[in-house]
């Protein structure tokens, strides 16, 4: 049985499309044959952060109303043969994701592959509703900041009381928390929550922090997910994301400024 | 933040700030997820209560918080300060 993995965060612009890419890359790299499924319908973006934007045919949605085949929608990834992109429309509103439609997909992906990453929409309507639904597990994506943990919070109650496994009474969904856009000297400085302070806050087990990088455009730019940017903090650091997902221990890594001389000291910068 | 800035006196920092701001605000927003039954049981308490202590309306309240894999129920109830049991 496939795991399913959605990818939330309530609040928009945290980077869940760019943690999708570059988690699905990682679970691939290892071996799994992955999908990555983008769930928001009429704002797709996950095959250009997976520069596969010009391969789209069809479409999660077309699937869904029997339009095209699985097969024919699934997008072979550029750069990993294990893994496959499922996009969705870009012209079809939120309510084209019907409840059974959804469903018949993800049953059908389940005999096909290990793991089943969804990238939420942000927001709590109905897009980002069925992307949780199955859920095993949810990667929730925030930022350093207090619009973000509060609507983290939100998602965290949504997960707990929405979802396929809370209506069944299961075991609930496996949640992680993942802190994006991280900058050390500025949680020294004082002038960001830290590491402790947002795991205070939400309670729940952390999984991984993405230091704040320009290389995350860089990538975004060239539809490249950002794992694959070789030798830069941003891989190395989703990289332990997947190691510690799949219950391997990895030591955290920048979160500590970096070492700065003493010019830069007296003057700041 | 530089050493210059530690000198010239810089502002409280901001990080604290949004720390007890989220605090407040979690705990409000998670609590008002509470079940229906909370009136009714605040309600029944102040009755059981009341026959034994004074006990104003206001002063007493019910609260159910989820805290990681537990719900954990609040109670809390003020008395007058003139009146010390025993």
């Amino acid at each position: 049985m496939a795991q399913t993995v959605v990818v939330t965060s309530g609040k928009g612009g945290v980077g869940k499309t760019t943690t999708s890419a570059a988690f699905a890359s990682g679970l691939a790299q290892r071996g799994y044959r992955t999908v990555v499924i983008d769930f928001d319908v009429g704002l797709r973006n996950l095959d250009l952060v997976m520069g596969c934007e010009r391969r789209v045919v069809y479409d999660f949605i077309n699937v869904i109303h029997g339009e095209a085949r699985l097969q024919q929608a699934l997008i072979r990834d550029k750069m990993l043969e294990n893994l496959y992109i499922l996009p969705t429309s870009q012209t079809r509103d939120k309510d084209a994701l019907t409840t059974d439609g959804v469903a018949r997909v993800m049953e059908e992906l389940q005999t096909q592959f290990d793991y089943i990453v969804c990238d939420s929409p942000a927001g709590i309507e109905s897009g980002a509703l069925r992307a949780l639904y199955h859920a095993d597990a949810a990667i929730v994506v925030t930022n350093p900041e207090v619009s973000s943990v509060r609507d983290s919070d939100r998602i965290l109650g949504i997960l707990a009381a929405r979802s396929k496994r809370a209506e069944e009474g299961a075991e609930p969904i496996r949640e992680h928390l993942l802190l994006t856009r991280y900058a050390p000297k500025r949680v020294q400085g004082g002038e960001m929550l830290s590491l402790d302070d947002v795991q205070e806050l939400l309670r729940i087990p952390l999984l991984g922090v993405i230091p704040e990088s320009e290389v995350i455009l860089q990538a975004s730019n060239q539809g490249i997910p950002a794992i694959h940017m070789q030798g830069t903090d941003v891989a190395l650091a989703y990289k332990d994301v997947v190691a510690r997902f799949l219950g391997e221990e990895r030591p955290l890594r920048f979160v500590q400024p970096e070492k700065t001389g003493f010019f830069k000291r007296l003057f700041g910068g | 933040m530089s050493f210059l800035d530690y000198f010239l006196g810089s502002r409280k920092k901001t990080a604290s700030v949004a720390k007890d701001r989220l605090k407040l605000i979690l705990a409000h927003e998670r609590s008002a997820d509470t079940p229906d039954f909370l009136p009714a049981l605040q309600e029944e308490l102040l009755t059981v209560i009341s026959k034994y202590m004074p006990v104003e309306k206001d002063q007493i309240s019910v609260h159910m918080e989820r805290r990681g894999d537990f719900e954990v129920l609040e109670l809390n109830i003020l008395f007058p300060e003139q009146h010390s049991p025993g």
